[in-house]
């Protein structure tokens, strides 16, 4: 396999182009993707490639942005849709919520919503309260709708490309902060099944459990905490609903001691499902409570101090860790 | 007006909109008998719009529809008996049981859905419009509203962007003047002319409750949308006759304003015309009326013969399986 180095921006565009070339239905609409290449540049060439018939800037309306990807979906398209700010995603929820994640049921079966919402989410940027939030369980706490967010570009590729041939609606959730990060993308296509977690590391004394930029915090997290003598077995989870119970639950009986690591707020945020999983599936092999690592219960603040204090640190994640092992 | 429609037309929709009557007048009586869960909402009143708009759209062409959507459903060629078994959560209902009246929906049939949101439907009709639009094909759609949607944002958002893409949408405003207790003099400002001007969508105005008129206006609407010159917007006026739900007490009207509408009913109106053009004698009239009345007992009876839905269906039909 010939291992080639792209960021996680050229590795969503890759996605998006070869499914694009692979089936005429696939085509992406939102706000500025076009000559403009998208706010993350996460579109950049495909409008040259494709022609603004299949990569269309919409105007700024949400709400029929992401429904008019249902009405597409439901009779014959296979559209991507990008919500710029996962925190604009607040203009789109009946689309998403009310309609594409309950027409499957709601019709008895009749319908199937090859839908994809891409966004981008998480703070860090000093974008403040309304462009750095997770809401991940927002869509997560819903039936009808899958959630996955890669952190690397391999994953950004991969999990992407099995959301547009997915026949149902997928949030496809990215980081800000991530676009710029580059990792190996074979030139070979792969895909990244949806549901399934990534064990990064293998390691006896604790299962860190993490999702999207959390996993690069937990990785030079790994380093103190290896140099100290735990060692550390570090999930990605890769896809949020449906949660890879399996794979976690594998790790919890060899590990016993578990740490979850999610930008969310502390009150409501997806750490707390994941606890809450890790409860009901694994509570005989825990030999300590679950910690949650997680953002505080306040909005994302501007400044860039009070912002890195709010959302989880390197410094919180070897304090969790320490404390399920001092447990 | 001099334009008439032709004689058989004009017969097939008159039954059509019995149809409507009776199936919403079978709904009173379930509804009363405890038959049916939650609330529903009635087209009586409205069956001109339906069967003038709906009833000429080809097979392969789209509805959107709302929450008062049965006529919509039957218009364009739904089944009383799926619709009824659905309306009564019966497994052999269009929806298996699982959407109940405000969510009927038949891809076969071309509705996209009915809908329980005041205005969810109208992102949806965009995007069957732009579907039909880039797969090259003729297809229209057409979505209803009524005034509670018109001061939806989505309402605005899909306007703008059907209309800057060009796409082959019927907006079709069904002006029943009242959402829930409100009547449209006290929620819209401007009026749908102005509205429609102010996106370039071309308009047109009519009596809701005279058939032909209905009928002639969105013949010209649907040439106009197929054509590829963009959407159109249909206003219909009409007046909602029963209650938002069956059995609102309706304190916020008088029953002498009710009563007004009444006799300018849709159904009597055709009728009167169809026995003075000589085309129905006022005694075949009550027979299609009788005909339709034991079309619509037979699909009672089958819904209410049908069977539960088996509680295993609950964990299916959420996702569609990968690769199916």
């Amino acid at each position: 396999m010939s291992e080639r180095i792209l960021t996680y921006r050229q590795a969503v565009a890759e996605a998006m182009a070869e499914e694009m070339r692979r089936d005429s239905a696939v085509f992406l609409m939102g706000e500025d993707v076009g000559k403009h290449g998208g706010a993350f540049a996460a579109s950049k060439g495909l409008f040259e490639e494709f022609g603004a018939e299949r990569v269309r800037d919409t105007p700024i309306s949400e709400s029929v942005i992401a429904g008019a990807g249902l009405g597409a979906a439901l009779t014959g398209m296979r559209p991507i849709v990008e919500i710029m700010y996962m925190d604009f995603m607040a203009m789109a929820m009946d689309s998403i919520v009310n309609q594409a994640a309950k027409v499957k049921y709601m019709y008895g079966g009749h319908a199937r919503v090859p839908l994809t919402i891409r966004t981008a989410f998480g703070a860090g940027r000093g974008n403040a309260a309304q462009h750095s939030q997770s809401l991940e369980t927002w869509f997560t706490l819903i039936p009808g709708l899958i959630v996955v967010t890669p952190s690397t570009p391999y994953d950004a590729k991969g999990l992407l490309k099995s959301a547009i041939r997915s026949d149902n609606t997928v949030i496809v959730i990215e980081n800000k902060l991530l676009y710029g990060v580059r990792g190996p993308v074979p030139e070979e296509e792969y895909l990244v099944p949806i549901g399934k977690a990534a064990v990064r590391r293998e390691g006896s004394d604790v299962t860190l459990l993490a999702t999207s930029r959390m996993c690069n915090f937990c990785e030079e997290a790994i380093q103190t905490l290896t140099r100290e003598g735990i060692d550390v077995e570090f999930i990605d989870l890769r896809t949020l609903k449906p949660f890879d119970v399996e794979t976690v639950a594998a790790s919890v009986a060899k590990t016993h001691r578990v740490v979850v690591v999610n930008e969310g707020h502390r009150t409501g945020g997806y750490s707390n499902e994941v606890a809450a999983k890790i409860m009901d599936e694994c509570f005989d092999d825990l030999d300590a409570p679950v910690i949650r690592v997680a953002a505080e219960d306040v909005p994302i603040p501007y400044n860039a101090t009070l912002e890195a204090e709010v959302i989880p640190a390197v410094k919180d994640i070897i304090a969790g860790v320490k404390q399920v092992i001092d447990e | 007006m001099t334009k008439q429609a032709d004689p058989k037309l004009l017969v097939d929709r008159y039954r059509l909109m019995w149809v409507i009557r009776l199936h919403e007048e079978a709904l009173k009586v379930l509804f009363t008998q405890g038959k049916i869960g939650g609330t529903t909402h009635l087209y009586i009143g409205q069956e001109a719009i339906a069967a003038g708009v709906i009833a000429q759209l080809r097979e392969d062409d789209y509805i959107v529809s709302t929450h008062r959507g049965h006529g919509h459903m039957l218009a364009k060629g739904g089944e009383l008996r799926p619709m009824l078994a659905e309306i009564l959560g019966k497994f052999t209902g269009y929806c298996k049981g699982k959407g109940g009246s405000m969510h009927i929906a038949s891809l076969e049939v071309g509705n996209l859905g009915a809908n329980g949101i005041v205005s969810g439907g109208l992102p949806i009709s965009v995007g069957s419009g732009l579907s039909a639009k880039m797969r090259g094909t003729d297809q229209v759609t057409v979505v209803s509203f009524s005034d509670g949607a018109t001061n939806e944002g989505n309402t605005h958002e899909a306007m703008n962007l059907a209309a800057l893409w060009k796409l082959p949408v019927i907006f079709l405003f069904e002006n029943n003047h009242y959402a829930v207790s409100t009547e449209v003099s006290r929620s819209m400002a401007g009026g749908m002319k102005n509205r429609a001007a102010a996106y370039h969508i071309p308009i047109q105005q009519v009596d809701g409750n005279d058939f032909e008129a209905v009928h002639f206006a969105a013949e010209e609407a649907i040439d106009y949308v197929r054509s590829g010159s963009g959407p159109y917007l249909l206003e219909c006026e009409t007046y909602r006759i029963e209650g938002h739900y069956y059995g609102d007490p309706m304190v916020y009207r008088s029953k002498e304003e009710v009563d007004a509408w009444r006799k300018k009913g849709p159904i009597c109106r055709l009728e009167q015309a169809l026995v003075e053009r000589g085309i129905l004698r006022e005694a075949e009239c009550r027979e299609i009326e009788a005909e339709v009345r034991k079309e619509v007992e037979d699909a009672v009876a089958y819904a209410e013969n049908s069977p539960e839905p088996p509680i295993e269906s609950i964990f299916e039909d959420v996702f569609t399986e990968e690769g199916a």
